[in-house]
């Protein structure tokens, strides 16, 4: 691996680290395309700060960037006040018109300055080592330290805010009720978006920091119920997804931020299938499980329905099982060896028996519907 | 160039023509079916759609090698068919928000189209199949044939959408009562959605994929404002389409780097805010100018039974009072305004010295006022 490679990789993973962890609270909080919104309208945000500053280079640009997102939010809330649209459509209708000004702006006023619509917004990671700055004597690529910085300050924000953030999540009632004003802590984490989609935008462009910021997170929540856990596994389903992608990239030599969306994508699908408690493959195991159950149940109930009556001849056989549950009769095979084998049944030339177990579980189940 | 000249070019400049009726065509169509999306609260699902075409794109590149439109059109609707089937699919079974899903969907797809379009460039016949063209539409570079293209799969668009117009709207406003009718409300959600699809990808090359999330949502959203009736909002919101897309078409005509589709997007939104704000009924300008009426006319209401109150006291109910004594009792400042009002009105009339009396008509409504207020009054002690 040469230096390049290595930084590359780097500036990827704290990319992608940075963007996981507001990204944890934008699912949680029901906000996730707000990501959408603010990653594109924070161009307009550049734009309007470089014909401020005459500056690309200015740290100030980040912030005019980020302010725009902020801008993005309220326009979004004071449209949605108004009662006249939907919240989903006053995002629709706020980010396409601000990113269409910017797009005007930039193709107008702003050619050749390297503020094109294409570097914009889809970023160019593989030139990420080539941009360099001198820092505590050693030049390093500026994307590493920008984004190094934002980690750093998401960290921060979320370790001191931790208890309200949680709090506001999960309880907004009660954040309110307790005195935290959920409008602070609001627009507090989309200034934070905000931060991290414009640091990201060089990286990987507007479209792509949807992509990092909620799909690991979205696949940290398939894996755990415990807030803490979701921001580490998001980070490393993040960091996971920057290598693995950055090595596609280099195998098919495509796009790198493209590449690490799409592998991030996979690492979703498989936590979407495999996760233990809500991947698709565990909870179909479950509902197999219960529908067994359920019928074993059912297989007690009517053994005991009919047991010492008169009609128990005909009743409680296998074959008859077709009859009266409709079961089809390799289910009802099925059933009735699983509840042998779980001791609640006997099968004797076609008739069956309950044992005290089978007897005990039907009792019960029936006590518990009265 | 002034508007008239801007209008013959309309008419007369092959080029600003065929462009002008290529968008036409886009808003009509996106209007007519984003007017669904809005009321059903989809209007993101534009968005995504549109995002989710990408690799569609490339993979029809790459399976054919051909890079006719047609083919084009047909991986990007695969690919937004196959993005909703996900999005459905995850959202039901997963706990999952709808929006996390949205985002995913977007972006990943995205993600993966820009992975295999710059493995494809390395491929030097594919490089004129640029991003920008896909990210930003090119209007401006529609031929006939184009334009053909999207008013045929637009307009069999606009006539399914016709032909189960009742499915559609109970689709959208009472899904159970549909249902319970016996329509298959499920098969009407996927072809309604699979209409939005053939919108997108019709509306790509014309506006690109980051605004073509806009053409489905603002005028149907604009439309709204106007009117309650389907039907006329779904009218309302072609002719909004129409007409910014027409316009789009020729201001972008007027200089260079005035790129159609962010064009397009700034003119619906100005129908938008028009809509917005100076719809009859729902605008918010009538909306703010009847609450400020309602709000002057119960501060009149305030004076005028202060004034019965006071001269109550006398054993004359048209005993004129001085201003400052009504101000003081009112403790607005308000009060010459309201006094204005209610002389307008023929309830108070002005006396010597700057003094105010009720009229015989204003000591009539004091009371009527008065008598309906005191049931109210008296609950309240109760």
């Amino acid at each position: 691996m040469t230096s390049a490679q290595i930084e590359i990789q780097l500036i990827g993973m704290v990319v992608a680290a940075a963007c996981a962890l507001p990204g944890v609270f934008l699912v949680l909080r029901g906000m996730a395309m707000m990501s959408d919104a603010i990653s594109h309208t924070v161009l307009l945000g550049i734009v309007l700060s470089f014909f401020v500053l005459d500056d690309l280079e200015s740290p100030w640009l980040i912030l005019g960037a980020a302010a725009m997102g902020l801008v993005t939010v309220s326009l979004t809330e004071l449209l949605n006040r108004t009662k006249l649209v939907k919240h989903d459509a006053a995002i629709g209708l706020v980010f396409p018109a601000l990113f269409s000004l910017a797009v005007i702006l930039i193709s107008r006023f702003a050619r050749g300055v390297h503020l094109d619509n294409d570097a914009v917004l889809l970023g160019e990671l593989a030139f990420a080592p080539f941009d360099r700055l001198m820092l505590f004597g050693t030049l390093l690529p500026r994307s590493l330290v920008v984004m190094g910085t934002i980690l750093l300050i998401n960290l921060v924000f979320i370790t001191a805010f931790y208890k309200e953030l949680k709090l506001a999540t999960f309880d907004a009632g009660l954040a309110a009720a307790l005195g935290f004003s959920p409008a602070l802590i609001h627009y507090g984490l989309m200034g934070l978006v905000s931060f991290t989609a414009v640091g990201a935008f060089d990286a990987v462009g507007s479209i792509l920091v949807v992509a990092f910021m909620v799909a690991p997170a979205a696949g940290a929540y398939l894996l755990t119920d415990k807030l803490k856990r979701m921001l580490a596994y998001s980070v490393a389903l993040g960091a996971l997804g920057a290598l693995g992608g950055y090595w596609m990239a280099h195998l098919l030599d495509a796009n790198i931020a493209g590449s690490m969306a799409t592998i991030i994508g996979i690492l979703f699908l498989l936590c979407l299938l495999f996760a233990p408690q809500r991947g698709l493959l565990a909870s179909s195991t479950r509902r197999r499980r219960q529908r067994w159950e359920f019928a074993q149940t059912m297989l007690t109930i009517h053994l005991l329905h009919h047991e010492g009556t008169p009609e128990a001849k005909v009743e409680n056989r296998l074959d008859h099982l077709h009859d009266h549950l409709r079961w089809a009769p390799a289910f009802a095979h099925g059933v009735v060896q699983r509840a042998d084998e779980r001791g609640l049944v006997q099968l004797e030339n076609g008739s069956l028996h309950l044992t005290e177990a089978g007897r005990g579980l039907a009792r019960t189940m029936l006590a518990d519907r009265r | 160039m002034n508007i008239l000249d801007l209008l013959a070019s309309l008419l007369f400049d092959h080029t600003i023509r065929t462009v002008a009726l290529g968008t036409a065509t886009l808003g009509i169509v996106s209007g007519v079916l984003g007017s669904f999306a809005v009321l059903r609260k989809q209007s993101l699902l534009g968005d995504a759609l549109s995002h989710a075409a990408l690799p569609g794109v490339a993979l029809a590149y790459m399976l054919t090698g051909s890079k006719s439109s047609l083919v084009l059109m047909l991986g990007a609707g695969v690919a937004g068919v196959l993005a909703i089937l996900l999005l459905v699919g995850i959202t039901t079974r997963t706990p999952l928000k709808e929006d996390s899903v949205l985002g995913i969907v977007l972006s990943v797809f995205f993600g993966l189209g820009l992975m295999l379009l710059t493995f494809l460039q390395r491929n030097p016949d594919a490089r004129q199949a640029g991003l920008n063209t896909f990210l930003f539409g090119q209007a401006a570079t529609l031929l006939t044939r184009d334009v053909l293209t999207m008013a045929v799969f637009g307009g069999l668009a606009l006539l399914l959408a016709l032909a189960f117009w009742k499915e559609f709207k109970l689709l959208s406003f009472d899904r159970d009562f549909g249902a319970s009718l016996g329509l298959p409300m499920g098969a009407m959600d996927i072809l309604l959605t699979t209409l939005l699809v053939v919108a997108v990808v019709i509306g790509l090359q014309a506006v690109g994929v980051v605004l073509m999330s806009a053409m489905l949502v603002a005028p149907g959203a604009a439309a709204r404002q106007w009117t309650d009736n389907l039907g006329r909002m779904t009218l309302l919101s072609a002719l909004f389409g129409a007409v910014a897309g027409v316009a789009g078409a020729l201001v972008s005509s007027l200089g260079s780097g005035l790129s159609t589709g962010p064009v397009i997007v700034l003119c619906i939104s100005l129908i938008v805010l028009i809509s917005l704000t100076l719809a009859p009924n729902r605008g918010l300008l009538w909306n703010s100018l009847r609450q400020w009426r309602t709000r002057r006319r119960l501060r009149s209401d305030v004076v005028l039974e202060n004034l019965y109150q006071m001269s109550s006291q006398h054993a004359d109910p048209t005993h004129p009072h001085a201003v400052a004594a009504l101000e003081a009792v009112s403790g607005s400042g308000a009060v010459r305004r309201s006094l204005q009002d209610l002389q307008h009105r023929g309830l108070v009339a002005p006396h010597a010295n700057g003094q105010w009396a009720l009229t015989p008509q204003g000591v009539a409504l004091a009371q009527r006022q008065q008598q309906a207020a005191k049931p109210a009054e008296e609950r309240r002690h109760d």
